[in-house]
C-alpha cells in the first residue's frame, strides 16, 4: 500500500462532521424522529460522532445503533470471502423513524444494498437517508448518498483509507494506491 | 482468521481452540436475530441442507431445522423410518443418492460411531454431526458451552462436572473434549458401571460420590437417564439412582454455594434432577434450548459460507 495524498486532516474532519450534521438538520427539520445507524466497523464511530454533534446542536439526545451486514452480503453467500460476523446493536424501534445510515466510504454500493435489506428486516422506517464521508465512485448498483462529505474521483487501483481516533491514532482520510 | 479449520463439524476432538471460540463468538449475532420481528436472514439462500436422521430425534432435528430455515436455506428432511434404509440400502448408497440430488450441507445422526466421518470422507457435501452413536454430539456440547460462558464469562479454571451415564453419552464426550480445549477442569460423576475406563487418560477427574462431585463443581451438566435402556442394567432401580445421584435442593443447600445447572433434555423429573432444581434460578435448561438454535445457525453459517 503506497500513500498518495491526504484528502482530509483532523481539523477538516471535525468541520466535515459539523457540516453534515447541519445539512441533516436542515433537511429533517430537527431530530425528533431521527435515529443514526452506523455500519460496522468504521461507520459505527462516524455515526457516534454525528449523533453527538446533532445532539449538541439541538440540545437533545439522538439514538444511535450499529448494523452488521455480514449475513446480508452477496460476496459471503457466494463463498468469495468470510468476514467475522458480529452482532447488530439496535435497541430501539425503527418503525416510522427517519433512519440516518452512516458509512465511511461509498464505493460499489453493495454494502449499502445489504444494509437496506437488513434495515427492512428490523422494521418499517419512514425514510432511510445515506451519509458517507467520501464518495469514491465506481458504483455497481443504482445507489446514491443523500449527504456526502467529499467526492473523491479514484481509480480502481486506489483505496480511500479512513482513520478514526477511536480505532487508529488519529482522524484522517488518505488516498492510497494498492497496486504494486 | 475468521474461518473454521475444517469444512465439516464431525466432533470436538482435536478441534482447535480458535475454532471453538469463533463459533461461540459468532453465536451472539444469531441470538440477536432470534429476538427480531423477522427472524430470518438471507445468508444461505440457494443452499440446500438435508437433515439425514437415521436415528429418531425430535428436538435436535427441530432445532437444526429452525436454524436452517432462519438462514434461508432450502431444507429436506429424511428419517430412517420412512426411507429406503428399511429396504436394505447401504449407508453409502443412501448418502450417494442424496448427494446426487446436489445437496450442499448434510446434518446427520446415526446410531453407529464414526458413520458421519465415514460419509464425509466419501462425499463432496459438507457434514455436520448431529450425534453418532456414543461417539460425539458437537453442537450439543457447543450450546452447553455457550450457556456456561454467558454466565461465567470464561472457562479458565472453571470446574465442570458431567453427571450420569458417561459411558453411553456422546454429549459427555463432546463436552469433555470441548471444555478441556477451552481450559476448564472437567470431572465426571456416576455409578462405576457408567464410567468409561479410559477417561483419566484425558485428564478428567472421576467421582463416584455425588456430594464430593458437587463440592468440586462450579457448573454441573446433568445427563438424562435413558429409562428405556439403563434402568436395571447399570443400576438396580430408578429410585436408587435418584437417592444416590439425583440433584436435589437438599443436596445443593449443604454446599454453601450456588452451582450453574445444565441439562441437555428431555428431563426425567424426579430421577436425575428434582423439579425444584430444574425450574430453579440456577438452572439454564431453557436458555440452553434457545442457545441451541443460535449455535446451530453459527455452525451452519461458518460451514456453509466457508471458502474452499
Amino acid at each position: 500500500m503506497k500513500f498518495l495524498q491526504t484528502i482530509l486532516d483532523a481539523g477538516g474532519f471535525d468541520r466535515m462532521i459539523s457540516r453534515l450534521a447541519h445539512e441533516i438538520l436542515e433537511r429533517n427539520q430537527g431530530v425528533d424522529e431521527l435515529v443514526v445507524i452506523g455500519l460496522r466497523t468504521r461507520g459505527e464511530f462516524v455515526a457516534l460522532r454525528l449523533a453527538a454533534k446533532l445532539g449538541d446542536i439541538e440540545q437533545q439526545q439522538v439514538h444511535t445503533g450499529v448494523l452488521d451486514v455480514t449475513l446480508y452480503r452477496d460476496d459471503v453467500r457466494n463463498h468469495l470471502r468470510q468476514p467475522e460476523v458480529r452482532a447488530t446493536d439496535i435497541t430501539f424501534d425503527l418503525n416510522d423513524k427517519h433512519v440516518i445510515l452512516v458509512d465511511d466510504v461509498l464505493f460499489t454500493g453493495r454494502t449499502v444494498r445489504a444494509a437496506l435489506n437488513a434495515l427492512m428486516d428490523l422494521g418499517r422506517a419512514r425514510s432511510i437517508q445515506l451519509v458517507v464521508l467520501v464518495d469514491r465512485g465506481h458504483r455497481e448498483l443504482p445507489i446514491r448518498a443523500d449527504f456526502i462529505g467529499k467526492n473523491v474521483p479514484t481509480s480502481r487501483g486506489q483505496e480511500v483509507r479512513v482513520r478514526l481516533r477511536e480505532v487508529d491514532d488519529t482522524d484522517a482520510i488518505d488516498l492510497v494506491s494498492i497496486e504494486e | 482468521m475468521s474461518s473454521l479449520t475444517n469444512s465439516h463439524l464431525l466432533g470436538l476432538h482435536n478441534v482447535p481452540k480458535q475454532d471453538i471460540e469463533l463459533i461461540l463468538d459468532s453465536t451472539d449475532t444469531f441470538l440477536e436475530i432470534l429476538d427480531r420481528p423477522i427472524k430470518k436472514v438471507p445468508t444461505l439462500q440457494g443452499q440446500t441442507v438435508v437433515n439425514l436422521f437415521f436415528e429418531n430425534s425430535t428436538r435436535t432435528r427441530i432445532s437444526f431445522e429452525l436454524a436452517e430455515r432462519r438462514l434461508s436455506s432450502d431444507v429436506v428432511n429424511f428419517s430412517a423410518s420412512t426411507s429406503s434404509v428399511k429396504k436394505g440400502e447401504t449407508l453409502l448408497d443412501t448418502a450417494r443418492n442424496i448427494e446426487a440430488m446436489k445437496v450442499d450441507i448434510v446434518v446427520m445422526r446415526h446410531s453407529a460411531a464414526g458413520s458421519v466421518q465415514f460419509l464425509s470422507e466419501r462425499c463432496t457435501s459438507r457434514f455436520i454431526n448431529a450425534g453418532d452413536g456414543a461417539h460425539e454430539h458437537p453442537t450439543q456440547a457447543l450450546l452447553d458451552m455457550i450457556s456456561i460462558r454467558q454466565k461465567t464469562k470464561t472457562f479458565d479454571g472453571l470446574n465442570v462436572c458431567i453427571i450420569g451415564d458417561i459411558a453411553h453419552s456422546r454429549v459427555a464426550r463432546s463436552n469433555i473434549y470441548g471444555l478441556l480445549t477451552m481450559g476448564a477442569n472437567v470431572a465426571v460423576c456416576g455409578p462405576a458401571s457408567m464410567i468409561p475406563y479410559d477417561l483419566e487418560r484425558l485428564g478428567v477427574r472421576i467421582f463416584t460420590d455425588i456430594d464430593e462431585a458437587l463440592h468440586f463443581s462450579d457448573v454441573i451438566n446433568v445427563l438424562r437417564i435413558q429409562l428405556e435402556r439403563d434402568a436395571g442394567a447399570n443400576f438396580p432401580s430408578l429410585r436408587e439412582y435418584h437417592n444416590s445421584y439425583g440433584i436435589t435442593r437438599r443436596r445443593l443447600d449443604t454446599l454453601g454455594k450456588e452451582l450453574l445447572i445444565l441439562h441437555p433434555g428431555p428431563i426425567n423429573r424426579g430421577v436425575e434432577i428434582e423439579s425444584e432444581v430444574a425450574d430453579g434460578p440456577s438452572s439454564v435448561i431453557l436458555p440452553q434450548v434457545t442457545n441451541g438454535v443460535a449455535i446451530r445457525m453459527a455452525v451452519l453459517y461458518l460451514i456453509g459460507t466457508r471458502a474452499e
